[in-house]
């Protein structure tokens, strides 16, 4: 194993603590904050899959992700928790059905096209949701009480708790990562990076590329609805925006920004890309453009795409590597 | 006859969608760059006519110097960023274009705040045609029609009778093919790109006293753009305008038929074609 | 001669307003090199590309194990025992080698398999592809990246990931492809042992490998087949000296 793979791993490691000790110390806002922040890193994980490690460019990630919350918003009852027991599997079932009727038909493209398409049919679903009475239109749906992990009378998670609601998402986080890491190391999972690299030999090896795109684009998507699941509860609120573009490019923008075919890196992507959003809207710093925070967004993300293709991890391991040599010279 | 009129709306429309599409499949097919910000241009042309028409007075002064100004725009922009992209994935196209689509809205909310505008109809064209005694057309959409017919058939001659057409038609040609035919390439690529910011600013002005000018505007009618690229097949002027009309066509009567399912009918027309020719309906196979 | 294993019958081939290949028939039978030699041009990857699966043919028949193959995917075809080679090096270059023959070796389990559990604890299928490293010299370069492996070994490497496909038939497009002489002739022995148990097609340009290996001969021309059969035969057929061999003699 190389010293920059061994520095990274301990890098996770202290991550992971520091993530999990932050409740102790850190306020509400910023426990909520990196609540938002982890939600967002399984989405960036699930989309890696995908384009990091199968090579297949979505730009309709957001649909999975909209579309599991609206599940869980559309089978709250109204001022009563509904079951995270049921509403959890159910609206993951039916994210994979979706991904699943969707898989079929995007992956019969590549390229440009696989673009254009997958970003096409989340706007499909966007009017849906936009033009019809369903889910509250426009306007959107409150769930106006967290889904409840009690069992009968046995409740010992409450995530209309703060800190409960962190180490729940927190939990999956990591599960979502272990999850995915198993994946890639799979069987399955080498033939998904095989097709990255080449899929015409993958082809003639006797490999059915498509079911094995397919399976990649539900798994994706299906951990894209955890994420959107876990999003509706946290703010407890669903409307359309949820399911636009716009969130598909952002959310493929942290994937860029952390470095992608790594995992980690998406994780390191939603922190900093929503770390600096947030830097950006600060007043106490950029004043009035504070409001204006998208169009300092807009730059930082040409200038990323032009300077920093390869990411902030790959950044972080070429300086690890630096130093090994150093310390071995 | 409430059909007809619907039917011509559903022309206009279609033949705006292919003045925008027709730059978008162009800079796909010459130069392979995906670009998100082409609904952007729309807005800035738009815009231009909303801000050139208040400072000339006059809409047939203001489309000249907003062409100009979109040409200087696309040519910039190329030769600042996009000719960076031209050897990266497309990945990177996607997100470059994405972070200036973000730049785009925000400096036309710094500049022009965020409310609907009006751009007012050219005196000479504001009156409309009776077709029957109870119904009438305004004929400044019979006007878009005519300028973007002559439009496409202007692009249709360039691209049968000239070098850069031959570039065209050779479908998704590359550096090597346009090197074969002896062309500046940097240059004929800059100029690909300005044309199609261009053709989408036009298309912003002179859709801009029917449709108003508003927040937003590019976004929506960019993935519209996207589907009719996707009908038509990557490239193809051709399969360009057949899918803008269909869409055009299909949009307008959705909105009068089926208001509530008609944003999603498009995107139904394009799920049921991709069944049947995943690669367009004009693209060679 | 032994039955064939496989029969192309009239393959034809056409690009737009070009024929590529123009109603080529051949026969590979077990044990036997069955080598196809040409000018560039004469439809030699195409012929392989439909033999394999990447290319439908506009006519003509592909017979394998008893059925009508011509219209099966590739990999299909694969998974039915045709393995080829690529005329370019094609392997994944971020794998290994091992890596890459684990792949190849996954291709041939029938069953599905867990999502969970790490590719390298199938000992099985890590032994399949470890034996046909062994098999093209490659066994002490298990763990380097394709990449990295010189074009020599990336050209056995390919081989390697063939045979651990556990293929019948075995289509090799010049495979001995910017080779130096001594990775050739080596290259060769190897071929020799793979062909004993082996339906062979061989494509290639090294008329020293050809002669060495082929026991039928078959020379393209333009799309179409000049003349086939015995080698020695055929190599001395005056229409084939003219068109082709007459450069390798002088």
């Amino acid at each position: 194993m190389q010293d920059s793979d061994r520095l990274i791993r301990w890098l996770i490691v202290l991550g992971a603590v520091c993530l999990a000790l932050f409740p102790l110390a850190g306020s509400t806002f910023y426990l909520q904050l990196l609540t938002k922040i982890m939600i967002m890193a399984i989405f960036a994980m699930s989309l890696d899959l995908i384009v990091g490690y199968t090579g297949l460019v979505s730009l309709g990630q957001s649909a999975y992700f909209g579309f599991a919350a609206y599940m869980l918003a559309l089978a709250s009852p109204k001022g009563a928790a509904a079951s995270l027991w049921l509403t959890l599997p159910g609206a993951l079932a039916a994210t994979a059905a979706l991904s699943l009727a969707i898989g079929l038909l995007v992956l019969r493209t590549a390229g440009i096209y696989f673009i254009m398409v997958t970003l096409a049919f989340a706007q499909m679903l966007y009017y849906l949701f936009h033009d019809t009475g369903l889910g509250g239109g426009s306007d959107g749906i409150y769930i106006h009480v967290r889904p409840s992990l009690a069992l009968g009378d046995f409740n010992p998670v409450n995530l209309a708790d703060h800190t409960h609601f962190y180490y729940l998402v927190f939990a999956l986080m990591l599960g979502a990562y272990l999850l995915l890491r198993a994946v890639i190391a799979s069987p399955f999972g080498r033939v998904l990076v095989a097709i990255r690299e080449n899929p015409v030999r993958v082809r003639s090896l006797g490999f059915q590329v498509f079911n094995y795109k397919l399976g990649a684009f539900v798994l994706a998507g299906t951990l894209a609805g955890l994420a959107g699941y876990l999003s509706a509860c946290q703010f407890g609120f669903v409307n359309p925006e949820i399911l636009s573009w716009h969130y598909s490019g952002i959310v493929l923008m942290m994937l860029l920004l952390g470095g992608m075919g790594r995992l980690y890196g998406a994780v390191i992507g939603a922190f900093a890309f929503i770390l600096v959003q947030e830097l950006f809207s600060l007043e106490a710093l950029f004043g009035d453009f504070a409001r204006r925070w998208q169009l300092s967004m807009g730059v930082f993300i040409v200038l990323v795409v032009l300077l920093l293709p390869r990411g902030l991890s790959d950044l972080v391991e070429r300086l690890g590597r630096g130093a090994a040599k150093r310390a071995a010279g | 006859m409430d059909y007809l009129i619907q039917i011509l709306n559903g022309v206009q429309y279609g033949l705006l969608l292919f003045l925008l599409a027709s730059g978008l499949t162009l800079i796909f097919g010459i130069m392979g760059v995906i670009n998100l910000a082409h609904g952007s241009f729309y807005m800035v042309g738009a815009y231009l006519a909303l801000w050139l028409t208040r400072l000339t007075g006059s809409l047939w002064l203001a489309l000249p110097l907003g062409v100009l100004a979109a040409v200087a725009l696309g040519a910039l922009l190329e030769w600042a960023l996009i000719r960076r992209l031209y050897a990266r994935d497309h990945l990177y196209q996607v997100l470059l274009t994405f972070g200036l689509i973000l730049v785009f809205e925000e400096l036309r909310s710094l500049l022009f705040g965020n409310d609907v505008h009006g751009v007012p109809i050219p005196p000479a064209l504001n009156f409309s045609i009776p077709l029957t005694e109870t119904l009438s057309y305004p004929v400044y959409r019979l006007f878009i029609s005519g300028v973007c017919l002559a439009l496409a058939a202007a692009m249709y001659l360039v691209i049968r009778k000239t070098r850069l057409g031959m570039m065209v038609r050779a479908g998704n040609s590359n550096r090597e093919m346009a090197q074969v035919l002896g062309v500046d390439i940097p240059l004929v690529f800059t100029f690909v790109f300005a044309l199609g910011v261009a053709l989408a600013a036009f298309a912003g002005m002179i859709a801009a006293p029917v449709s108003s000018v508003f927040p937003g505007m590019g976004n929506q009618i960019l993935i519209i753009c996207f589907v009719v690229v996707v009908i038509g097949g990557i490239g193809s002027i051709t399969g360009a305008m057949v899918a803008a009309l269909l869409i055009g066509i299909a949009d307008t009567l959705g909105k009068v038929l089926l208001p509530q399912f008609s944003g999603m009918a498009v995107y139904l027309l394009m799920a049921v074609v991709l069944i049947w020719r995943p690669r367009g309906l004009f693209q060679a196979t | 001669m032994t039955e064939p294993v496989l029969v192309a019958t009239g393959l034809t081939r056409q690009f737009g307003g070009l024929t590529a290949v123009a109603g080529v028939s051949l026969e590979l039978a077990h044990g036997v090199v069955h080598a196809v030699i040409g000018p560039n041009g004469a439809g030699k990857s195409t012929l392989a590309n439909m033999l394999a699966g990447e290319l439908r043919p506009s006519a003509g028949s592909i017979r394998y194990a008893g059925r009508e193959i011509s219209q099966l995917s590739a990999d299909r075809r694969s998974r039915m025992g045709i393995g080829r080679s690529y005329q370019t090096t094609n392997v994944v270059r971020d794998f290994s080698a091992l890596e890459n023959c684990r792949l190849a070796a996954q291709s041939r389990e029938p069953h599905a398999f867990n999502w969970l559990r790490s590719a390298r604890s199938y000992r099985g299928i890590v032994e399949a592809a470890e034996r046909s490293l062994e098999a093209v010299g490659l066994a002490q370069r298990a763990a380097v990246p394709a990449g990295h492996l010189s074009h020599g070994e990336q050209r056995q490497l390919e081989i390697a990931m063939c045979l651990a496909t556990r293929p019948r038939v075995l289509l090799l497009d010049e495979p001995l492809a910017g080779m130096g002489a001594e990775e050739s002739v080596s290259m060769i022995e190897l071929l020799r042992a793979i062909a004993a148990e082996h339906a062979v097609l061989l494509i290639e340009h090294d008329m020293d490998a050809v002669f060495a290996l082929a026991g039928v001969l078959t020379v393209m021309a333009s799309g179409a087949v000049l003349d086939s059969g015995e080698p020695a035969r055929v190599r001395a057929n005056p229409a084939v000296q003219e068109a082709y061999l007459g450069e390798y003699d002088a």
